[in-house]
């Protein structure tokens, strides 16, 4: 068994690919040794900001040896194809070769013994391929080089079981040795085994593991904050970030002047954490912010961290007083003051002040009319007053506080909390984890403000492709799904889409850019490819929550008696719970194994006939006791589920059809649907035809797999 | 070196001239024209471009009319010092050779945290980005190191690496300032103190911030701007890229002032963006085709 190690070198990689990049690498190499028929017992990848690699233990010393039999021409064949035949298999004359009969006669077998590689001449070939073909968001070349890589690539280090394998990339020969910490350990260090390499590089300042880094900083700023009563506030995205620039962790404590704690604390930790990735301190009792921080160096100084405590300390301090300036100079502007005018929200759907407008409008129309006065009022103020926070300087330093800042602003001008809170909150939820917001209002104006940007893009026919989403539309419209699936706001979508795209049309202020482009989609466009993506992210927040994507396509594909698929969120998912637990029952099951065979009978006989077997079937034509119950039973199902979508009781609709199942199942027992009598038949497909019917409008049972 | 460097502002200057000298590169004295940063030096643009090995270093005066505080913003000015290398080809050592840089100027990695932060670089004015990072040290940012990967829409054939050093930045950090204006310049008053950054450049902050966002004459630019861009095409067809790439130079610089006179909407700005970088792309396209740029142009020519 052998182990090998391998080490890609290179200057500083952006900390938020290097997780990603040894997983790739990972996977590249690995996926490339199975191919070649190299198992391995186990394998780890790891990173540091200098390096990307991989440890696989347990790899055979070569490839097992292949057996190939290639089937030649009969021993009669002319000599040309015999010798065609030998040049092909590599083989130099007959006598390498076997004879075997069949019933036709003799014919020649040439067997190829293909020796296993050795283990290091596959890995030797193979590496140059992962480091060639690798994918960087975003690579680069060098010098006068022309190999691609995420920052200049500077050594390779790969062994097997000790010894290097030989093989070169773009000039770049691997060998065994690597480099440590940049400052404390200049100069090559061999390390041809990996518990060696952990070794020595730990010798060289170089904390290998990722985890153990984030565990040394952790741990350091809890000591660090303890020791002055305070606590770390915690940020797993900061450390993980944190993590990704430091090769050798310290953690220092420094503090700042306590004159800035007159600031919001959001505006405080995010001028610490946004620029600076410094870990913000809380009085361990009160809980207030502390005027103290926690970062990082990637160094132990000679001076025990002096020189560059202060020059952090410094730093931040000039930070803050820019933000104690924008926080003084943005108060003196009155926020209903500020206009956006002039400001691009795209260029091809218009300006940020007309977005403001629609989202206005939008909201009152999903509060309704008959909403209480105070609530049209607080949305009509907090969507007005949403985005004027992006005309402040502090919302201009520091974009992430959009929101934030507007309901501080808001809040000084004396404004209530019923508006101040949904200005902080409209952006919400930015992730699946995030919380909706809080109240009505800040729900409305979130949903409507979001439901806005769609249509503005699908409009504009931007859509996201693949992995591709820059204007985060994916996030808008999960955004909007759990904030209607979770309040249970019943809406329905489409008339909003409508007046909102009536809206978008109709802004009087056309950028140039917006006029030369392509034709918008037109408004059952918008509408059509907005809801089948609205059904897509469904299907994923479902999908989560162990709902079958086949039972959402099933509901989706209804359609009203306008053509319309369905558009409420919430009825949606009630249908799709309602349908998967009756699809549970044996009813259910037995109901769509009876679907699924009408359905099948009736394509099959409708393409033979070439005609359509849609329509009521007549009691007159009926002989037999299990088509007339069936009829019977289809009538009066029919009845119960077409009062059920009115009411929303669609368990109510499901438990009608249920009742088909003893029926259905008793007329496949009893009835043959091919009689012979032309007028018989055709009427049992009719029947057919309305058990189809039934069920289909409780559901596209169609789309449902299995059964 | 020296074992105490002068730490003032000029110090800094002639310390990095002396070092990058001493690394082989051409000591070039500023671009005699207002640009937005050492970048749009003909030296680096353009040099950028082509096969032939390129080094060289120099300061560029850098004029940001939207940056402009009237003189009373401490750390913000419309006119400032960049301090510009250009290696071609990067070297394999073009991170030491920088860190040694630093050594230089007295900051001692033994007692300083300095650490390449992620920033990638790209002008849409002059079509080019490329990859590297922002130098922290002890969380300040002291300068921007970039490889470069494409200039002028042009892919480089060989790529260069361009460091920049933020003059004031660093002088207010190696002199423990928080205040440019308070920066020690150099030379000496009859007093015996130095001149500072302020006495020697305050009144210009005033000035000239009157001049960007009060007094530039719209009309008068508009007209520039047009006139260099005219001039500019009509050059390239005579074929004399680096000619025409001063009208180049000169048309940003009047949509600059333009900006910061507030007369340009935003969608008028991305198409000014794109007729400047129009005139760039022009300009590297000539260079390329010139005898020090070209690929067959001979040592000799």
């Amino acid at each position: 068994m052998a182990d090998l190690l391998l080490e890609l070198f290179c200057e500083e990689i952006p900390a938020r690919m290097q997780v990603a990049a040894a997983r790739q690498l990972e996977d590249a190499v690995t996926a490339r040794l199975k191919d070649a028929g190299l198992g391995f017992k186990a394998a780890e990848h790891f990173s540091t900001p200098r390096r990307i690699g991989l440890f696989v233990s347990g790899l055979p010393k070569e490839q097992p040896d292949i057996t190939e039999e290639r089937k030649g021409p009969r021993v009669s064949a002319p000599e040309k194809a015999i010798e065609g035949f030998l040049r092909a298999a590599g083989l130099a004359s007959l006598d390498e070769c076997e004879t075997r009969a069949d019933k036709k006669g003799d014919y020649y077998v040439a067997v190829i013994e293909r020796p296993g590689q050795k283990t290091a001449d596959v890995i030797a070939a193979l590496v140059p391929e992962v480091v060639r073909g690798f994918h960087w968001p975003k690579s680069m070349r060098w010098g006068g080089g022309n190999l691609r890589w995420v920052r200049p690539l500077h050594s390779i280090l790969c062994t097997l079981d000790g010894k290097v394998v030989p093989f070169d990339v773009g000039g770049i020969k691997a060998g065994e040795v690597t480099f440590g910490h940049r400052f404390h350990a200049a100069g090559e260090i061999k390390a041809p085994t990996f518990d060696k390499y952990k070794e020595r590089l730990r010798e060289a300042r170089v904390i290998l593991d990722r985890t153990q880094r984030k565990d040394v900083i952790w741990r350091e700023a809890a000591h660090l904050a303890e020791s002055s009563g305070l606590e770390v506030e915690r940020d797993d995205a900061l450390l993980e970030e944190v993590a990704g620039l430091v090769e050798w962790p310290m953690a220092l404590m420094g503090t700042f002047d306590a004159a800035f704690l007159d600031l919001p604390p959001e505006v405080l930790i995010t001028a610490m954490r946004s620029h600076q990735k410094y870990f913000a301190l809380r009085d361990a009792k009160t809980g207030g912010l502390a005027n103290k921080f926690v970062f990082v160096s990637n160094l132990e100084a000679e001076d025990g961290g002096k020189a560059i405590t202060a020059g952090n300390e410094r730093v931040l301090n000039a930070r803050l007083s820019d933000a104690k300036f924008f926080w003084d100079q943005d108060r003196k502007l009155h926020l209903d003051d500020l206009s956006l005018s002039g400001i691009v929200f795209h260029e091809r759907i218009g300006f940020l002040e007309d977005k403001v407008e629609r989202t206005a409008a939008l909201a009152l129309g999903i509060v309704g009319p008959t909403a209480e006065k105070d609530v049209r009022v607080n949305v009509t103020e907090a969507a007005k007053l949403s985005k004027k926070d992006l005309k402040t300087s502090m919302v201009y330093e520091f974009p992430e506080l959009q929101g934030i800042m507007g309901a501080y602003y808001a809040a000084a001008l004396d404004y209530p909390e019923e508006v101040t809170r949904p200005i902080r909150e409209h952006y919400s939820p930015v992730g699946p984890t995030d919380e909706i917001p809080t109240g009505v209002v800040g729900q409305v104006i979130a949903t409507a403000d979001k439901l806005d940007t769609l249509v503005g893009f699908f409009r504009n026919d931007i859509r996201p492709t693949g992995s591709r989403d820059p204007y985060a539309l994916r996030r808008a419209a999960l955004g909007i799904i759990r904030i209607l699936v979770e309040t249970q706001r019943k809406l329905h979508l489409i008339p909003l889409i409508q007046s909102n795209y009536a809206l978008h049309e109709s802004g009087h202020q056309r950028l140039a850019a917006a006029l030369d482009k392509a034709e918008p989609f037109s408004v059952d466009e918008t509408v059509s490819v907005l809801l089948s993506f609205f059904a897509d992210r469904l299907k994923v927040y479902l999908r989560d929550k162990g709902a079958r994507h086949d039972l959402i396509d099933a509901v989706f594909a209804l359609r009203d008696k306008d053509g319309n698929p369905p558009d409420d969120l919430v009825a949606i998912v009630a249908r799709v719970e309602a349908l998967g637990a009756f699809l549970d029952t044996d009813d259910g099951k037995n109901l769509l194994a009876g679907y699924k065979r009408a359905v099948n009978i009736l394509r099959i006989e409708e393409k033979k006939d070439k005609t359509s077997y849609v329509g009521k079937a007549v009691k007159k034509l009926m002989s037999e006791e299990a088509e007339k119950a069936l009829a019977g039973a289809i009538a009066e199902a029919d009845k119960a589920a077409a009062v059920a979508p009115k009411t929303e009781d669609f368990k109510g609709a499901m438990a009608a059809v249920a009742r088909l199942r003893a029926p259905v199942d008793r007329f496949f027992d009893e009835v043959t649907v091919n009689a012979d009598k032309k007028d018989v038949r055709e009427n049992r497909l009719k029947l057919l035809s309305q058990i189809r019917a039934s069920l289909e409008g409780v559901a596209d049972f169609s789309k449902v797999e299995g059964g | 070196m020296t074992d105490a460097p002068d730490r003032s502002f000029q110090g800094l200057i002639l310390t990095l001239q002396r070092y990058w000298a001493e690394q082989g590169c051409v000591i070039l004295q500023p671009y005699d024209m207002e640009m937005g940063a050492g970048t749009f030096h003909p030296a680096t643009t353009l040099r950028a471009l082509g096969p032939r090995p390129w080094n060289a270093a120099f300061v560029q005066p850098s004029r940001r009319p939207t940056d402009g505080r009237y003189g009373e913003n401490p750390n913000r000015f419309q006119h400032y010092y960049q301090f510009q290398v250009i290696l071609k080809p990067s070297p394999d050592d073009i991170q030491q050779r920088y860190l040694d840089s630093l050594g230089a100027l007295g900051i001692d990695w033994r007692n300083h945290d300095i650490r390449f932060v992620e920033d990638d670089w790209e002008s849409p004015t002059l079509g080019a980005w490329g990859l590297g990072w922002e130098v922290w040290c002890d969380g300040m940012e002291i300068s921007q190191f970039t490889y470069f990967q494409q200039v002028g829409g042009f892919e480089v054939e060989v790529v260069s690496g361009e460091l920049t050093y933020g003059l004031e930045r660093l002088a207010m950090y190696v002199q423990g300032t928080d205040n440019g204006f308070d920066l020690e310049f150099g030379g000496k008053k009859p007093d015996g103190t130095p001149f500072t950054y302020g006495d020697v450049f305050h009144q210009a902050e005033v000035e000239f911030s009157a001049y960007n966002f009060e007094h530039a004459d719209v009309g008068v630019l508009t007209q520039h701007f047009k006139d260099h861009e005219a001039e500019c095409q009509r050059l390239l067809k005579a074929k004399l890229p680096l000619p025409a790439y001063d009208q180049c130079i000169k048309a940003s610089h009047c949509f600059n002032l333009l900006d910061a006179r507030g007369v340009i909407s935003v969608t008028e700005r991305q198409a000014y963006i794109g007729r400047v970088r129009e005139l760039a792309r022009g300009c590297c396209a000539a260079w390329l085709e010139s005898p020090q740029g070209r690929t067959d142009g001979a040592e000799g020519e």
